[in-house]
């Protein structure tokens, strides 16, 4: 039943460029994928182990400039005489550095930041945020500051002498973000179920007493935070090569708060819920457009519309339906083959 | 020499309002578990406020501060009994997204009303400054800093010294004894979120005709205010206050002898440092984690 769905959900988003001809939809679709990739890497910290990292931007803006600096090449002070200079490298190997640096950001900066919790870990993992934005505004010399780095190119794949096909335009780099959100869900999919999956959700659950019974509760978390950043950061190099421009702008607040909404709306701990809330607050913004207002009253209704439904659905979407869709179930079913059932697993 | 007393002069009178944007949030923080994202908006609703004042209906440069500041402690209540009020027992993670879709819906109702323009406000101060062997502070920035001091002291005996300030102190400590006690908690948290919005008020209605206002004005502002609390330890007005002009001092050195464009970085690297350093913080010996 759920396989079916899965498979019918993918044919759905595989055919979607055979009948949407509007390049501006295409392009909706494809920055709305990559921030719900973003979105889904979040979740794994958000909705499996719990924590609120309000910095997760740093991770997608650390991949986007890796990626972009790398396929650009660069030239930089290491000391004040001593100049390190990269030559530009094809772009599938900057993104893989973009994935392991941004993996590796997510390592330092989980071991200094879950040594506290709660409202704490909040405002640590902002700081971070804003310090990346500063060393990316002010260090000239490597990001080009408020000037951005142009130009970037775009993803291209071959085999010398065969063939090669670079990601240019709409319909591409669509199938190239479905591609990598499908890679993406199923790393996550994989970790989740796997033994560090629930010891991640066991810590969530209750942190001194999955300690208690020998979770390395430190261990695990920052397992999380890495797969999480580096997840992060390829769907910012996606984003770099397909936009081939990228700025200091790119680490706003504005966007990590998106990436959070999209999880908690969606369902945090869900595998789905964040497919949903992306889906749902990346096509938003296109719709509030629609109703010929100013641009304040559209963030106006943004803001007021994330209240509401934060308020009324604070578990999220997906738990909720999956909760109704169970008790209609079990209603119809016989008790006896109705398995106890709880919301979270259902969702998944 | 000179130089280096000029800075620790203007860290000082910088630390004044950090402290008064700290204290403010720090309570919040404290008392009710909340973290305040509207606290920018209030401090650049302050600022507002002057400029409406003082510019536009020619009110009293004088006048105009506590009516901003009033006025601040009334959005402050608004925005408690609206939102707050129907979240209580909620988990840290709604209320902080309902406070991040206000924060949103009130900085573009602000931009919406008073357009992306910066405004200046006038201010009576003479423009020429106060200069003591070598030294110069500006009459404005002494003036702010002067009031900056009343209200923090003001602050610190009304939690301190009156009966409300005990049922404050009795509610950080543990909210389920005191309403067991026949503490009214509602009337503390109101109480509490309208006191430290209308301090944010003031720091921004002090601050906005220094500078120029407007509609972004307060994004920095209340990441200032969340390094002060942590280097203050939640729920201190002692150590929101040293952790203030900490920061200031840290800013005003690192701007000076370091690079100036990192100077907002100074203080974040201060609170990753201090993570790294002394977890707990540095004034706090409460334990902070879990």
């Amino acid at each position: 039943m759920r396989r079916a769905a899965a498979a019918a959900l993918l044919a759905f988003l595989i055919s979607i460029p055979l009948w949407v001809g509007n390049l501006y939809v295409l392009h909706v679709l494809i920055v709305t994928g990559i921030f719900t990739i973003a979105a889904m890497s979040l979740n794994l910290l958000l909705g499996y182990t719990g924590q609120l990292s309000l910095g997760h931007v740093a991770f997608f803006g650390i991949g986007a400039y890796v990626s972009s600096l790398a396929s650009l090449g660069f030239s930089v002070h290491v000391a004040p005489d001593w100049l390190v200079t990269v030559g530009p490298q094809p772009v599938w190997l900057a993104m893989l550095w973009a994935i392991a640096i941004s993996g590796f950001f997510g390592w330092a900066i989980g071991r200094i930041s879950f040594k506290v919790r709660g409202a704490y870990f909040v405002i640590v993992t902002i700081s971070f945020a804003e310090v990346v934005r500063l060393v990316a505004l002010n260090w000239d010399e490597l990001t080009n500051g408020p000037m951005a780095l142009n130009n970037i190119p775009p993803l291209t794949i071959s085999i010398p002498g065969v063939f090669e096909f670079s990601f240019i335009g709409k319909v591409p780099n669509y199938y190239l973000v479905l591609a990598a959100g499908i890679v993406a869900h199923v790393v996550i999919a994989r970790l989740v179920h796997s033994k560090a999956g629930r010891a991640m959700i066991a810590l969530k659950e209750n942190e001194p007493l999955a300690m208690s019974v020998g979770i390395e509760v430190t261990r695990y978390l920052v397992l999380s935070a890495v797969v999480s950043a580096a997840i992060a950061g390829m769907a910012g190099a996606l984003y770099a090569q397909y936009i081939q421009i990228v700025d200091p702008n790119i680490f706003l607040f504005i966007y990590t708060v998106t990436m959070v909404i999209m999880v908690v709306v969606g369902g945090k701990g869900t595998l789905a819920g964040p497919i949903v809330g992306g889906v749902i607050f990346g096509l938003l913004p296109e719709g509030l457009r629609s109703l010929q207002i100013q641009p304040e009253l559209q963030w106006v209704a943004y803001g007021v519309m994330m209240i509401v439904i934060v308020s009324i659905m604070p578990s999220g979407i997906v738990p909720s339906l999956a909760g109704w869709w169970n008790a209609r179930i079990r209603a119809h079913a016989k008790p006896a083959e109705a398995p106890e059932t709880s919301a979270r697993q259902a969702a998944q | 020499m000179e130089e280096f007393f000029q800075h620790c002069v203007n860290a000082f009178m910088l630390g004044g309002i950090y402290a008064l944007l700290g204290i403010g949030l720090t309570l919040i923080f404290g008392i009710m578990r909340v973290v305040n994202f509207t606290h920018g908006e209030l401090y650049s609703f302050g600022a507002y406020v002057m400029f409406a004042l003082v510019m536009l209906l020619h009110v009293n440069f004088f006048l105009a501060l506590p009516i901003a500041m009033a006025l601040g402690v009334a959005l402050g209540a608004a925005i408690e009994f609206t939102l707050l009020r129907k979240l209580r027992g909620a988990d840290i993670d709604t209320t902080m997204l309902v406070m991040i879709g206000a924060w949103i819906a009130m900085q573009n109702l602000e931009q919406f009303i008073w357009s992306g323009v910066a405004k200046s406000v006038r201010t009576p101060f003479p423009s020429s400054p106060l200069v003591l062997g070598g030294l110069s502070v500006a009459w404005s920035r002494l003036f702010v800093f002067a009031v900056a001091i009343v209200l923090i002291g003001g602050t610190y005996a009304l939690v301190d010294r009156t009966r409300l300030g005990r049922a404050m102190r009795a509610t950080f400590q543990d909210s389920d004894a005191a309403r067991l006690m026949g503490v009214d908690i509602d009337t503390v948290y109101l109480s509490t979120f309208a006191l430290g919005s209308g301090l944010a008020a003031a720091a921004g209605a002090l601050l906005g005709p220094i500078f120029v206002v407007s509609p972004g004005m307060g994004d920095l502002a209340a990441l200032k205010a969340f390094a002060v609390v942590i280097l203050g330890g939640m729920g201190s007005i002692p150590g929101a206050t040293i952790g203030g002009f900490l920061l200031a001092f840290i800013e005003e050195m690192g701007a000076g002898y370091v690079s100036s464009g990192y100077r907002d970085a100074m203080g974040f690297l201060l609170i990753i440092l201090v993570l790294v350093v002394r977890p707990t913080g540095l004034f706090s010996r409460q334990e902070r984690i879990g």
